[in-house]
């Protein structure tokens, strides 16, 4: 079984679109979408839901007033700042605490509690190219990473107990805890890369990241003829890394247009270009050579 | 008074940075001193359009990480019982403590468990904040996350702190998403400006950002950007919701072009001019009525 994870660092370059017409290619595989912050994937996927979890979120304190006696010692271990004095009494301000209950530990007249916010769900579907994890973050909560090894986990589980080939992982934007929980211990990062200076710029932080977790990286430049010479400069950029570059999709709202439709670019356009292309770059990533930079770092550290 | 206003979207890529250097400059144009800060810290791309920008300062931003002396350490673990993100181990057999700093968030909870003043506390780094002069209006401060940590939301408040506000109007451009960077991101905010697309992506991701506005109780409304790229869906979810469309900037692929080559300011299409000025006209209009 193999595990590929869709990057990019930059937001908006394209993730999904590719993650979904992947999808449509990949026969014998299970669907995650690790973007619980914002999941798009099942706007193409549909999936029908066989499963609904709750997925328990950080701790959340809150002060009894009644019991309070206005000592102030929640509020000088705070590190947080969530500790106000407001009209008289001491509050805690839910989105400014991290969950670590040292205010309940440390007050004196046990006048605080916690609780575990129950506003993330997580679900095992069906689509109709296969099962498919995700989930649906609730507003403001904490993004830590946990909830995306959950998912993930499941669909390690899911495509075990079905014997499937592959794992798809559709990733966040960005390089902070949900990238890092979607980077470890997958098998191959494919990067989608949009030629713009910003786009660049991103990229080249998240090489970084993943080359810390010693993860085999392939790419595809995304909108590649919107901007020429960029697309030149990420081709250097790739070539000095050794990451090899699959494809340069051009810029064609063909694919905004299936998403509009609710299907991947390979079901609304099966004879386009773009079909073509990523046809080959399923090909490519899922080849066995694909994993031998892999193979030498991650067994043996 | 300093007016905040925050640039957020959801769903990445929408337009967020272009706006927000926009709101920059244009509100510099009608004479606001106004500052932008970068708050998307994983992925900071403001001060790429500055290629003449100058830095003024630059300073580390540390977490404290918690170290145990195993001289004094009892192996008591009342710390792994205090710490709840599970980054302490102790195993007393083998006088083992440590503490797995990618997980420690700093709260200081066993420090103060320690019966034996054993654990004391180290800077370790996070990434940096950055002042820029960028040739016009107040400057730019960006908050740059070092790759491999996960304190966004530390070096955000930081971020925040350590300039202290400056000039009449603030502009924060927001990380991607609804959780927890993005709320420190709207925290103080006076007023948000959503940067959406026209596309059922677009749409799905503006939904949740709204969904959150209304749980903080911030006044909002909307940019929609690459107009006419898709389809008529978050018109319609607007117009029902009753929130406001601050501005329509059409889909255009020369300056998208343009865009992508660092060239924000060069080539403004007059029609996207138009549409800036309509909206730092309402925005101003709604931080008047504050």
């Amino acid at each position: 079984m193999k595990e590929i994870t869709i990057l990019s660092g930059k937001g908006g370059t394209g993730k999904t679109s590719i993650t979904a017409a992947l999808s449509s290619i990949a026969v014998e595989a299970v669907f995650c979408d690790n973007d619980v912050d914002a999941a798009d994937l099942h706007l193409i996927l549909q999936p029908e839901m066989r499963e609904q979890y709750i997925f328990e979120g950080a701790w959340v304190a809150s002060i009894d007033a009644d019991k309070c006696d206005g000592c102030g010692i929640c509020q000088s271990n705070c590190r947080f700042n969530a500790i106000h004095f407001l009209h008289g009494q001491y509050e805690i301000n839910p989105y400014q605490c991290e969950g670590c209950r040292l205010c309940e530990r440390t007050c004196p007249n046990g006048a605080i509690t916690s609780t575990r916010s129950r506003n993330n769900e997580w679900y095992i579907s069906d689509t109709r190219f296969g099962p498919m994890v995700h989930a649906h973050m609730g507003p403001g909560e904490e993004n830590s990473g946990k909830l995306v090894t959950l998912i993930r986990n499941k669909a390690r589980e899911l495509a075990r107990d079905k014997q499937a080939s592959y794992i798809l992982n559709d990733g966040p934007p960005g390089i902070g805890c949900s990238a890092i929980a979607s980077v470890s211990g997958t098998d191959q990062v494919l990067l989608v890369i949009e030629p713009t200076l910003s786009g660049l710029h991103d990229l080249q932080r998240l090489v970084k990241l993943v080359n810390s977790f010693r993860v085999p990286m392939a790419a595809l430049i995304n909108k590649h003829d919107l901007n020429l010479e960029v697309t030149k400069q990420v081709e250097i950029f790739l070539e000095n890394k050794q990451i090899p570059l699959l494809a340069r999709i051009p810029f064609d709202d063909t694919v905004v247009m299936a998403m509009i439709e609710g299907k991947s670019v390979i079901e609304f356009a099966p004879d386009s270009t773009i079909t073509k292309q990523l046809r080959e770059v399923w090909r490519q990533i899922t080849k066995e050579e694909s994993l031998t930079y892999g193979k030498s770092f991650i067994h043996h550290n | 008074m300093v007016k905040k206003i925050v640039v957020a979207s959801g769903k990445g890529g929408t337009g967020k940075t272009t706006v927000s250097l926009n709101l920059y400059r244009r509100f510099s144009m009608d004479g606001e001193d106004v500052v932008l800060y970068d708050c998307d810290v994983e992925e900071p791309n403001d001060a790429l359009f500055f290629p003449e920008k100058i830095m003024i300062e630059n300073k580390p931003v540390n977490q404290l990480i918690p170290v145990i002396d195993s001289e004094k350490c009892q192996f008591c673990r009342k710390c792994v019982t205090y710490c709840e993100f599970n980054a302490i181990v102790i195993i007393p057999s083998v006088k083992l403590a440590q503490v797995n700093s990618d997980l420690c968030h700093s709260c200081g909870a066993c420090s103060v468990a320690c019966p034996f003043d054993a654990i004391i506390e180290k800077p370790e780094s996070i990434g940096q904040i950055a002042k820029y002069d960028i040739g016009f209006g107040q400057g730019l401060l960006e908050g740059r996350l070092q790759i491999g940590s996960s304190m966004q939301t530390m070096l955000i408040k930081e971020l925040k702190n350590e300039f202290p506000e400056q000039g009449s109007l603030v502009i924060y451009d927001a990380p991607p998403g609804t959780s927890c960077p993005v709320v420190e991101t709207v925290a103080d905010a006076d007023y948000v400006i959503l940067v959406t697309e026209p596309t059922p992506f677009g749409l799905h991701d503006l939904k949740l950002t709204v969904e959150l506005l209304d749980e903080l109780e911030k006044p909002y409304g909307v940019v929609i950007n690459k107009s006419g790229l898709g389809n008529h869906e978050t018109h319609e979810f607007l117009s029902r919701k009753g929130i406001e469309i601050l501005g329509e900037i059409p889909f255009s692929r020369e300056y998208a072009a343009e865009y992508a080559a660092g060239n924000l300011f060069e080539n403004v299409p007059e029609e996207f001019e138009t549409v800036y000025q309509q909206i730092t006209g309402k925005v101003g209009h709604h931080l008047a009525e504050l």
